[in-house]
């Protein structure tokens, strides 16, 4: 381990990092992949209502997402509460409240990917699939789904990036606690704050380079091969 | 078999309100482009609701507004083949072929995967995706699809529409196949009297989203001035008869019809088997005196029955050439020079040439 030059706290933050960001990005996809059905074929009132609120991570301060998941996911939140006594669900100054965090910021780039993949989709594929016996269900799962692979995978990776970046939700919803909330980005920031603590905060900025760099790489990757499969006539 | 289909429907300012009553054999919804036939098309296959009306196969309901009744459409079973191929593009042909057996019932008698790819000859394309099939090969494989989902009745939308003609004389004889080898019922959605007149059996003229006519195809498409062509330069007779020889060294069939013959282009027709021949009225032209040293084969006698007035300075004359109908379209010009008149005894003259479907 030593061989990178790295410490074992910085390890610790680096492990921490990648569990965050993939448990936030498999956790919001079955929720990022209904929104982005509803937005992209729903027709209910309220849906423009919707697409705000799923936005607002977007548009808002990093800071302000992170104390409204603090008031309303803290211990002593109207929801965190529920989840603590009903379920045993802690998310306040947990790496649970760190995934949280990076999903509910990653989400709206999620969502909108994953949209925009399935309002590109022939419907009238989908009525085919309809003429020949598939229901609804089965036409969601071998005609739609398969047609948006593209968009799921890039909506996928976009909220692991946001994920592998997300700093100001985070640190204001769980804090900072080394081993169990000091994600890279965290830990960097503690570096910067420190006297001499520039040559860490130099180590693990290039962790972060060579992190980003792979996700992005194996994204394309994907998406070539996807690309391959899905052939549109 | 029997479909029946008694429904009305708006859509914006068109409205639908159209009822008929189709028996085995394919039957063929025809009409200009905008006269509803799509829409009827959509209400029977149950991907559009009608406002209000009836659709029943075979005594089972399967649309019924005034008693809320509504099957969706992957419970009817009716295959459909749409103008524009709709092959799933993320699956092989042979993956797109199977999907329908997914779902379809598996203790019927099975339609052998074998039998529906011999049938259209799409053996070599089984294992290629849909995006590299040139069109032609995309709509025999979407005629496949739709069979092998066994469907209790096969829905056809223009499904030549989109091709050039000699991707359409490549599909035809398959569709003949379809309709002489497998007992399922066809409703086909079509503009080209040409093929309407090559393959059905009955016909629904639509007008407007009215139905204007209905009955056996010899029938209703030989009325004389034929105002439901969609196009006029394709309004003509049609005319049943049988292969009497073929002529291999020619290239040439013979047809008898009730009292004459006919010369067609073509020997793939097996003498004995019958055959419509559509003859389009604007290639006919009408001689008072036999013609002589002249290089079209059909020079057919007859006598003038009905001459009835066309717009622009046309006329269309019906002559009865021994029992058979031909229709031809001459300018009132000609008419006055020759003075036809209805019982005027005259020679119908077809180029060979003009018959090639």
């Amino acid at each position: 381990m030593n061989a990178l030059g790295l410490s074992s706290d910085e390890w610790t933050a680096i492990l921490l990092s990648l569990r965050v960001s993939t448990v936030a990005m498999l956790a919001s996809l079955p929720l990022g992949i209904l929104a982005a059905l509803l937005l992209a074929r729903g027709r209910f009132p309220g849906k423009s209502l919707l697409n705000g609120v799923i936005h607002l991570p977007l548009i808002l301060p990093p800071v302000v997402t992170g104390f409204v998941l603090l008031i309303l996911f803290g211990r002593k939140g109207p929801i965190g509460a529920f989840l603590d006594q009903h379920f045993g669900i802690v998310f306040s100054f947990r790496w649970t409240g760190a995934a949280l965090a990076c999903a509910v910021m990653g989400f709206p780039l999620m969502v909108r990917s994953i949209r925009l993949s399935i309002e590109a989709i022939d419907k009238r594929l989908e009525e085919a699939a309809g003429t020949l016996g598939a229901g609804p269900l089965f036409v969601f799962l071998t005609v739609t789904l398969p047609l948006a692979l593209p968009g799921i995978i890039a909506g996928m990776i976009l909220s692991f990036a946001k994920a592998m970046g997300e700093f100001g939700a985070t640190i204001t919803f769980v804090s900072n606690i080394p081993g169990e909330t000091q994600t890279l980005s965290s830990a960097i920031y503690t570096f910067t704050q420190i006297p001499g603590g520039d040559a860490g905060a130099l180590r693990l900025t290039m962790v972060s380079v060579v992190i980003s760099m792979a996700a992005l790489l194996a994204s394309e990757a994907l998406a070539r091969l996807v690309g391959r499969r899905v052939e549109f006539e | 078999m029997t479909l029946t289909v008694d429904v009305r429907h708006k859509l914006g300012s068109f409205a639908l309100d159209a009822a008929f009553t189709s028996e085995s054999g394919v039957t063929a919804l025809f009409g200009r482009s905008g006269s509803g036939k799509t829409s009827m098309i959509r209400i029977i296959a149950g991907l559009a609701r009608p406002d209000k009306g009836l659709v029943t196969l075979n005594g089972a309901t399967l649309v019924d507004t005034d008693k809320g009744i509504f099957v969706p459409r992957h419970r009817r079973r009716f295959g459909c083949v749409f103008q524009e191929a709709r092959l799933f593009p993320h699956l092989s042909v042979r993956q797109n072929l199977q999907y329908g057996a997914w779902f379809a019932p598996k203790a019927e008698s099975p339609e052998s995967l074998e039998r529906i790819v011999g049938m259209l000859g799409i053996g070599a394309l089984l294992d290629r995706k849909p995006g590299k099939l040139s069109g032609g090969e995309k709509s025999r494989v979407a005629i496949g699809r739709a069979l092998l989902s066994r469907p209790h009745l096969l829905l056809m939308d223009e499904p030549l529409s989109a091709l050039d003609d000699a991707r359409k004389a490549e599909i035809l004889p398959y569709l003949e196949r379809l309709r002489d080898e497998t007992k399922i019922p066809i409703v086909y959605v079509s503009h080209s009297l040409a093929e309407v007149a090559r393959l059905a059996n009955r016909v629904v003229v639509l007008r407007d989203g009215h139905v204007e006519a209905v009955g056996p195809v010899v029938d209703v498409l030989s009325r004389p001035a034929l105002a439901e062509a969609p196009d006029r330069r394709e309004a003509g007779a049609l005319i049943e008869g049988r292969v009497e020889s073929s002529t291999p060294a020619h290239g040439l069939t013979v047809v008898a019809l009730k009292s004459v013959r006919l010369y067609l282009p073509g020997k793939s027709l097996r003498p004995g088997s019958p055959v419509r021949v559509h003859i389009p009225a604007r290639d006919v032209m009408l001689a008072t005196v036999k013609p002589e040293g002249l290089s079209a084969l059909n020079i057919l006698e007859g006598v003038i029955a009905e001459i009835g007035d066309l717009e622009e300075g046309m006329v269309e004359v019906r002559v009865d050439c021994g029992g058979d109908p031909v229709l031809s379209r001459i300018t009132q010009l000609s008419r006055e020079r020759l003075a036809l008149a209805v019982g005027k005894p005259v020679y119908a003259v077809i180029k060979t040439v003009a018959l090639e479907t």
